[in-house]
């Protein structure tokens, strides 16, 4: 399996360069969504397939960059003195003190990864230092995305509520609605999954990786070897988080909105599966996996939206039972036996 | 500070607790047991809630409910030794995958249940028994949350007894205690699996009863109790029924105290919070499960 493997990828990302050439801007603009998914995916590879941290709550972070983002185009739209609509229909009086510092572009992007990477590092820490782990940290961060969930859409004067934040216009001074902006999007999206690709996978490759993987198979081990596997794991889950954060602002560029309904408990799981499917321990095969669910559910949901969650449910059940190495793992099998 | 409202909220307390109690006990039952979480569980409650539904239609009048009741625990149990047969047998040996095999049921059944009954939701009309209340030192106590107390504790009770009485209790005590050591005394430890299972998704199915007394049962009603009830299992510790039981009494209380501060989704990161905080004091939950295995 070596040099296909190994080439794959990098072909995959010469023709992806072309596509705005090819398809429709609508088209490239789903696409576009679908490639900053696959950010988040990698950082999932990174923590759940190598480190064996299973997150039911990647949707908070990756909520956590959208709205960021978005809370800048926000503020960038209004002329000087000026408050967001939903917050003056919900009568406040002044800009929340924490929104102002989002005015500053160069904030909001240090925010859009520094935020979720803060604070999942601070609650990754204040779990796994206590040697709480597995099962049990699943569904602590299944409830994180709950109460994030009911968090946004209840503070609606804040948060845009419901409906979340959209209507953006600009984006550091350039207008979002020009003709070539879809396509730049997508280049700057793909550029950005190349280099985290690269990224995840020189991470993976170090010495970091190698206590990762060793801490998700023999905790025990590690530990008795005179190492702390905590550091790592926290690093790891920040990490992700940070990715996710990344491919959340890049998401609410390309939708033109954010809202609680991309991060909450559903959202959160079914980013999971992106991985499930295409291979928890693969780079490329979480991307693709990213890219296929996403395609699949985009065509069948839009036609049989019933039959989308069906679909979902037997694929989760029938990948994890039958295929715990996802596609990646069914064509390495292939490339070996070949 | 209004003391009625303290002591109304307590009360409240109470009664979420119960409901916590009896969507976790089956959770608890399974993961000390086997050690995985069954995803679907709340969607064993939504059935429960369906089932009562039904055998409303069927058998109204005052007596209806305590049909459903019976109706709901073996529906609700036949459909969880379903999914342990056909799923969690398989995938034993992975825990967090069978989380999320056993979610993907769930969402099966959640999108099953919007086609046959409607997104909407159906209600149950309790008995005129269950109507009204009382106030009680200046608390307001409805007669439909006391019938869930009840429910609680009885089945507590009767859980407590099959536990330290009987043949199959005893089982169960010895495949707790090293799962190894009681299949080579013989004891089919597959099905003690199978019958802990069964048995705590029928408590499920109860409460989806008693839930339906609150509010319409709809396709995702279980998902609302399901979270708290994860959270009453983390913090219960490994499979101890006293360890649930205080936790999700002491879950309940917090959240419906919390309630007289702040608003209901704030209370909701509050708890969370709180169970955090919890780990760091008692990593193992309230009760921790004595063992000699390095990998407990």
């Amino acid at each position: 399996m070596r040099s296909p493997a190994r080439l794959a990828p990098w072909a995959l990302l010469a023709a992806g360069a072309v596509l705005p050439l090819i398809l429709s801007p609508y088209d490239v603009n789903l696409v576009a969504r679908f490639l900053a998914m696959g950010i988040l995916a990698l950082g999932l590879v990174l923590t759940w397939g190598h480190g064996g941290i299973l997150s039911l709550g990647q949707g908070v972070f990756f909520g956590l960059g959208g709205y960021a983002l978005a809370m800048h185009m926000k503020l960038a739209t209004l002329a000087e003195g000026e408050m967001p609509d939903f917050m003056t229909w919900s009568g406040l009086e002044r800009l929340p003190w924490w929104w102002a510092p989002f005015g500053s572009g160069a904030f909001a992007l240090v925010a859009v990864v520094a935020v979720p990477a803060g604070l999942a590092a601070l609650f990754a820490w204040s779990v796994f230092h206590r040697r709480v782990g597995g099962t049990y940290f699943a569904l602590i961060t299944q409830a994180l995305a709950l109460a994030f969930a009911t968090l946004l859409i209840s503070q609606q004067p804040y948060t845009g509520g419901f409906n979340g934040l959209t209507d953006f216009t600009s984006l550091f001074g350039a207008d979002l609605n020009a003709p070539a902006m879809g396509d730049i999007l997508f280049w700057v999206t793909l550029a950005l999954l190349a280099a985290t690709y690269v990224g995840v996978k020189a991470l993976l490759a170090s010495r970091f990786g190698t206590m990762l993987r060793a801490s998700r198979d023999g905790e025990n081990r590690v530990r008795f070897l005179g190492h702390d596997p905590t550091p790592y794991k926290v690093v790891a889950f920040a990490v992700a988080a940070g990715l996710a954060g990344v491919a959340g602002a890049l998401f609410t560029l390309h939708a033109g909105v954010v809202s609680p309904a991309l991060v909450g408990v559903v959202p959160s799981i079914e980013m999971v599966i992106w991985v499930a499917i295409g291979g928890r321990n693969s780079l490329a095969g979480a991307v693709a996996g990213a890219l296929f669910v996403n395609i699949a559910r985009d065509a069948i949901s839009s036609a049989f939206p019933e039959l989308w969650l069906y679909a979902l449910g037997t694929l989760f059940i029938l990948v994890v039972t039958l295929l715990p190495d996802g596609l990646a793992g069914l064509a390495g099998r292939r490339w070996r036996r070949a | 500070m209004d003391s009625a409202l303290v002591l109304t909220q307590i009360f409240n307390g109470f009664s979420l607790a119960s409901l916590y109690l009896l969507a976790a006990l089956g959770l608890a039952l399974s993961f000390g047991l086997m050690r995985v979480i069954n995803m679907a569980h709340g969607e064993m409650l939504m059935l429960g809630g369906y089932l009562a539904y039904l055998t409303l239609l069927a058998v109204p009048g005052p007596m209806g409910i305590l049909v459903a009741m019976p109706v709901a625990f073996a529906g609700a149990a036949c459909m969880g030794g379903v999914i342990q047969i056909g799923l969690v047998r398989h995938l034993s040996a992975r825990p967090l995958d069978t989380l999320l095999a056993t979610w993907g049921v769930s969402l099966i059944l959640q999108q099953a249940a919007r086609s046959l009954f409607g997104a909407i939701g159906v209600d149950v009309t309790a008995p005129a028994w269950l109507d009204g209340g009382f106030t009680l030192a200046g608390a307001n106590v409805p007669s439909s949350r006391l019938f869930i107390l009840a429910v609680a504790a009885a089945v507590l009770a009767a859980l407590a007894l099959v536990l330290a009485r009987t043949r199959i209790g005893l089982l169960v005590r010895a495949v707790n205690q090293d799962r190894m050591m009681a299949a080579a005394t013989g004891i089919d430890v597959r099905r003690v699996d199978l019958a802990m299972f069964c048995l705590g998704t029928g408590i499920a199915g109860l409460a989806g009863v008693v839930l339906a007394l609150l509010g319409p049962v709809t396709p995702n009603v279980g998902q609302s109790y399901i979270v708290p009830a994860f959270l009453v299992v983390v913090m219960g510790g490994l499979g101890s029924i006293v360890g649930t039981t205080v936790a999700a009494l002491l879950l309940g209380l917090f959240s419906a105290l919390a309630q007289i501060f702040v608003d209901v989704s704030v209370a909701q990161v509050l708890l969370l919070a709180f169970v955090i905080l919890f780990i760091q004091v008692r990593p193992q939950g309230v009760i921790a499960s004595r063992s000699r295995a390095l990998d407990a």
